[in-house]
């Protein structure tokens, strides 16, 4: 059945069972969001996907959405919000973007972009995370993980491999593989999985095709993500 | 071969035993890592191995519970694992000078393991022994009231590779120090009494709870017993006694109005993980009345109709555990659990205990069942509510230890009875664990209403600065405050009471606690995990010196982050003893913005104390003069 809720004003149509960002881009308006994936059940850990329903913070890749239901996303308050979020991600990896070919095509860079980062305003947490190079064909560069656990979800509810899983705790969580050696070659991955594909930043890297598409040409360098249909990147 | 070094063989004998005792079960994922640790001092990869290979589940998924969970190891720490407890009240009673005592004794370094691989040193979250600290776990099992003269002798015990089984038993003599005990403490009660009184109560003409489901389908219908308990829990007005203060009633009958899907049960989980500093009156209430507790589980389970229970009992209890397997072991003999309990056909009912591993957030209802279910302890998504889809999807109460004992004695006595006890808005008694500066810490249990001052007077507290309630998560009292009561009315609280007197840095109160938040933040959702560490630098940076306005409004902007953006209560809770002490204790923290415009967070001289630390040296020539020294 087809109900509607206000979106900053803007009526916005739902069927049951659909979470706020679900409508909210079916109707082409666009919620910053970084673990939400369409193709996956929602996460709700990044957090930026924040809205305020009837006055309260919540996620939006979370909530489902409900009749007359009155949400604000794109105020100051909470794009000032999102925006410390994003700093966060930026200073709790290492994350060189002139030197990152995940640059121009990376959902971090182009929702700081969005929000109007202009400096990570934190102090660096520079943490010190081991590449790994042991797969022939694929990088894992852990500098970048912003534990969005997209490929942790691809890996086991597509591929049905569990390649990567999430350990520790707090600050010190982070992504792991699934072989003794904790090396992407022990495992089953391969380029084709699903896995391969989702992560938004630059963690997962094919080897050998490094720029590719020349800086300035690559997918958020001709529009915004806030104006890019499709913000996960099929590569 | 070393200390820490099984054989493969040897490894996989162990794990086959315990997989096996859980049934194969990967749902027991955390019990079975914590009884492995326990044969084998951590998880070598081998076990983890075996147990891949035993329960079919990925590594991934393995090392991502071991790794959640700071007691399980998957690298070696040594035959003896030393965890000072670390909550504030454990250093006000010294711990720090006795760790440095343990580990100049045993040449080790704080942290690491020594060189042999014999011992490890290092600190923990509050163990709950605050009336008796400072505490510690030596291969998680406490020991309270530690001299120097104590810290010597175990010093002594691990040299000699004492076992830790035949280490001197008062060592491990944790005392109960019922100060004031009220209906719940000094209840008159035989075990089943409440369990029979449950089942002749009659159905009331009053609240009605639905009778749709009894306890259950199994019953004989007809029987009224399971609506009117339910009915009188709601007459008794009890809310949960773990600090959220949710209408116990509503949550049961919630639980029991809903659906259920084919092979489902309804369960009860009893939340032991008490892991809020300062509290320990779980603790108390289960060595003391641990039948109170179960028959209140079993009133619940009959209420509601669930035929699995749980204990969740937090991993620094674990010297618990024996005893209270012992108490339900009974209890199956006395056919107060099992089978048709009390002979009433169709009322089964059995409890297990679960034992956490060192992870404050599983005190959180929805990462509780999350870790019942051997998972990372991740606070869920909700809704849907644990009522309708808890522990492995099922309809799930949970309740803390102290509300199942009121439980107990409202099923015995009367929902009127009870509501007669406190206050209009705040029913029954509440215990309240009292620590820090006061002549006799220990357990006070009064009827709601009680004031602050009325509890400082008597466990002989003198000169108060300030009243932490409810732990790091509750609310800081201050002294023009002291009559305001404990109630939900006015000061709700989960127990703890922790008290400074005039002498204490209430910054350093603050300190202590946000260290405490950031050490326990689960790491799920982005403000909690990066906030908790940003707050911490930046009280870490005041501490020292270096601290300047600037930052001081950092720390209220990442306040309100954490507030409104986290993903569960600890990080919504995380930033409550800042805001408190900066309220009431400004000069504390203006006293430490030694610089009133822009300060360098890096400062040289302190750079350089790994440096000083390797060559050993600390004189005059090894520091740099700085302009604004501060402490270190």
């Amino acid at each position: 059945m087809s109900h509607t809720f206000t979106l900053d004003g803007k009526v916005i149509p739902f069927v049951d069972g659909q979470t706020i960002i679900q409508a909210a881009s079916a109707a082409g308006v666009f919620i910053p969001h970084l673990c939400y994936h369409p193709e996956f059940k929602p996460h709700g850990s990044c957090k930026l996907c924040t809205v305020k329903v009837n006055g309260r913070h919540t996620a939006s890749c979370t909530m489902r959405a409900a009749p007359g239901m009155v949400v604000e996303s794109e105020t100051e308050e909470i794009n000032a919000e999102r925006r410390a979020l994003t700093q966060m991600l930026f200073v709790e990896g290492n994350h060189f973007c002139p030197s990152c070919e995940k640059s121009g095509n990376c959902q971090l860079q182009a929702t700081a972009y969005h929000l109007g980062m202009m400096s990570p305003h934190y102090d660096h947490f520079f943490p010190n995370r081991a590449v790994d190079a042991s797969h022939p064909e694929v990088l894992l560069d852990f500098n970048r993980c912003i534990l969005c656990s997209l490929c942790v979800r691809a890996s086991r509810d597509v591929d049905g491999k569990n390649v990567f899983g999430l350990s520790g705790r707090g600050i010190k969580t982070h992504l792991i593989v699934n072989a003794k050696s904790g090396q992407l070659a022990d495992t089953d991955f391969t380029l084709d999985d699903k896995a391969a594909q989702v992560c938004p930043v630059g963690v997962i890297l094919k080897k050998r095709r490094g720029f590719a598409v020349p800086i300035g040409e690559r997918k958020f360098d001709k529009a915004p993500i806030s104006e890019t249909a499709d913000t996960t990147e099929g590569r | 071969m070393g200390l820490n070094e099984m054989h493969a063989e040897a490894i996989a004998g162990v794990v086959d035993r315990v997989i096996n005792r859980y049934r194969r079960d990967p749902t027991c994922m955390l019990q079975i890592l914590r009884e492995v640790q326990e044969a084998c001092d951590w998880i070598p990869p081998e076990a983890i191995d075996r147990m891949q290979a035993m329960l079919g589940v990925p590594r991934t998924k393995i090392e991502g519970v071991a790794g959640f969970y700071s007691f399980i190891y998957t690298e070696p720490r040594g035959k003896y694992r030393v965890l000072f407890s670390d909550n504030i009240t454990d250093r006000m009673q010294g711990n720090r000078a006795l760790m440095e005592r343990l580990c100049n004794n045993l040449w080790v370094e704080r942290g690491k393991v020594s060189e042999d691989g014999l011992v490890s040193v290092g600190k923990t979250a509050c163990t709950g022994l605050c009336d008796q600290g400072p505490g510690m776990l030596v291969n998680n099992y406490a020991i309270a009231g530690l001299s120097a003269q104590r810290i010597d002798e175990i010093a002594e015990l691990i040299r000699n590779k004492v076992p830790l089984a035949e280490w001197p038993p008062a060592y491990f003599k944790i005392e109960d120090n019922i100060r004031r005990a009220d209906i719940l403490l000094n209840a008159d009660f035989k075990p089943g009494e409440a369990l029979l009184a449950a089942r002749a109560r009659a159905p009331s003409d009053g609240l009605n709870s639905s009778n749709m489901r009894s306890w259950r389908e199994g019953l004989p219908s007809g029987i009224g017993g399971p609506g009117a308990t339910l009915d009188e829990i709601k007459r008794a007005n009890l809310r949960g006694r773990g600090g959220a203060g949710f209408t116990t009633g509503l949550k049961w009958e919630a639980c029991r109005n809903a659906q259920l899907k084919a092979g489902h049960q309804r369960i009860v989980v009893c939340n032991a993980d008490e892991g809020e500093p300062g509290t320990f009156k779980d603790r108390v209430l289960l060595s003391k009345c641990p039948d109170l507790v179960f028959e209140g589980m079993t009133v619940a389970a009959y209420a509601i109709g669930a035929t699995r229970g749980f204990v969740y009992l937090r991993g620094e209890y674990r010297y618990l555990l024996d005893h209270l397997n012992a108490v339900l072991a009974n209890r199956r003999r006395e056919n107060l659990l099992g089978k048709d309990i009390c002979g009433l056909p169709g009322a089964d009912f059995d409890i297990e205990i679960h034992v956490g591993a060192g992870a404050y957030v599983c005190g959180e209802e929805s990462a509780l069942i999350e870790s019942l279910e051997g998972k990372r302890g991740t606070p869920r998504n909700r809704p849907p509510f644990p009522v309708t889809n808890g522990y492995l999807d099922q309809p799930t109460i949970v309740n803390n230890v102290e509300t199942f004992a009121a439980a107990a004695l409202i099923a015995l006595k009367g929902g009127e009875w009870y509501a007669g006890i406190g206050t209009k808005h705040s029913a029954g008694t509440k215990i309240i664990s009292v620590s820090g500066d006061c002549a006799r810490p220990g357990i006070y249990e009064y009827p709601f209403g009680v004031s602050i001052r009325q509890v400082l007077e008597d466990c002989g507290a003198t000169d108060t600065q300030a009243v932490q309630v409810s732990g790091p998560s509750g609310i800081c009292v201050a002294e023009n405050e002291f009559d305001r009561i404990i109630g939900f009315e006015d000061i709700p609280t989960a127990g703890a009471f922790t008290i400074f007197n005039k002498t204490r840095d209430m910054f350093e109160v603050a300190r202590n606690y946000v260290h405490f938040f950031q050490h326990e933040s689960c790491g799920f959702c982005t403000p909690c995990r990066v906030g908790t560490s940003l707050l911490k630098n930046l009280m870490d940076k005041l501490h020292y010196g270096s601290g300047s306005p600037y930052d001081f409004a950092e720390i209220e902007k990442l306040n309100n982050l954490l507030q409104s953006m986290s993903h569960c209560g600890l990080g919504h809770t995380a930033c409550n003893p800042v805001l408190d002490t900066i309220a009431k204790f400004r000069p504390a923290y203006d006293k430490r913005m030694m610089q009133q415009d822009f300060t360098p967070a890096f400062d040289l001289d302190r750079e350089l104390s790994a440096a000083r630390q390797m060559t050993g040296r600390d004189d005059a020539a090894a520091h740099l003069a700085t302009e604004h020294g501060g402490q270190s």
